[in-house]
């Protein structure tokens, strides 16, 4: 693990961040792309779910992250706040894992 | 600031900095040292890149090798920074402050609320909060290293797809936002088998094209 391969990643990182306040800022954008980019969000917030539920490395899975997700999914329902429906995930999979 | 707003943001920050502490843990782990870590949460500052470089580096990749999905999933904060343009302040010298703190959490936060001055409180308090949590649990989590053992007896593993649920969720109302989620869902479980960490996330993106043409037929 070098220094210089990290430092190179929180350089990008940080620009891949301010490209649009920097370049685009203050600028007015039009209905249709405001729509587009309100959305962008969603499909990249539903992929980052599945994968981290039922992935390990390429591998499709289902272990103790899945029911631990599907109780999450009846808090979010529910309007539970953020920090129970995360915690109650947590304890649901490490109660899983300890009885099994 | 509403204190709704603030609760939020609190907790938020909260569970940010309770899987902070499973990032540090993994990360002395995988080879990296405890400074090594902290530098990585203060400066790079998005979780699921961070988590994506130190799975690569624990399965035996090297560092240029797992900077690759770390990058990948970092394209998402670009279109995060895009979308946020209408609620950042005009004074350049803020936006590059601001603009550190653009990730999944405060883009979700930012978009709840009903206009620009809201939402860019809401962005402020989410980024200070998670920002605060994150680099306290990362340094607890490397100092701790490997005495706790494995995170996922802990359910830690389980809390990233109940977190971005979480943000999901009150997104969903929006006209086309169902069938989005159900695309970008299906086309990264799809990719799994097939590509590199980091690309079934990016290709999800192609999920925005029928949630747009939904919501338009739904308007026409």
């Amino acid at each position: 693990m070098t220094w210089a391969v990290l430092l190179g990643l929180c350089a990008v990182s940080y620009l891949l961040k301010a490209i649009g306040p920097l370049l685009a800022g203050g600028r007015e954008l039009g209905p249709e792309t405001r729509r587009a980019l309100e959305l962008v969000a969603v499909p990249l917030l539903a992929a980052l779910i599945v994968v981290q539920a039922f992935s390990s490395g390429r591998h499709l899975v289902a272990d103790a992250r899945v029911p631990a997700l599907a109780v999450a999914a009846v808090l979010a329902w529910r309007r539970a706040p953020f920090l129970v429906i995360v915690v109650v995930a947590a304890a649901t999979a490490a109660l899983l894992r300890a009885v099994t | 600031m509403p204190r709704a707003v603030i609760s939020s943001a609190i907790g938020i920050g909260l569970a940010a900095g309770l899987y902070a502490v499973s990032f540090g843990v993994l990360a002395v782990a995988a080879g990296m040292t405890p400074a090594q870590a902290c530098v990585m949460s203060m400066l790079v500052f998005t979780g699921a890149s961070q988590f994506a470089f130190v799975g690569v580096l624990t399965a035996g990749g090297g560092a240029l090798a797992a900077a690759a999905p770390a990058v990948m999933l970092a394209l998402r904060n670009a279109a995060y920074g895009i979308s946020l343009v209408p609620v950042f302040p005009r004074s350049l010298r803020e936006r590059a402050v601001l603009s550190h703190l653009v990730i999944d959490e405060t883009t979700a936060m930012a978009r709840a609320q009903d206009d620009p001055l809201a939402a860019r409180r809401a962005f402020l308090a989410t980024g200070v909060s998670v920002w605060v949590f994150w680099n306290t649990g990362t340094l607890v989590g490397a100092l701790i290293g490997n005495g706790i053992g494995d995170p996922r007896t802990y359910g830690l593993d389980a809390m990233f797809p109940a977190a971005f649920l979480a943000l999901l969720v009150p997104q969903l109302r929006r006209a086309g936002a169902p069938v989005s989620a159900i695309a970008g869902a299906a086309i990264a479980i799809a990719l799994v088998p097939f590509t590199p960490a980091g690309v079934p996330v990016i290709a999800a993106i192609a999920g925005l094209v029928p949630g747009l043409l939904w919501a338009r037929s739904v308007r026409a």
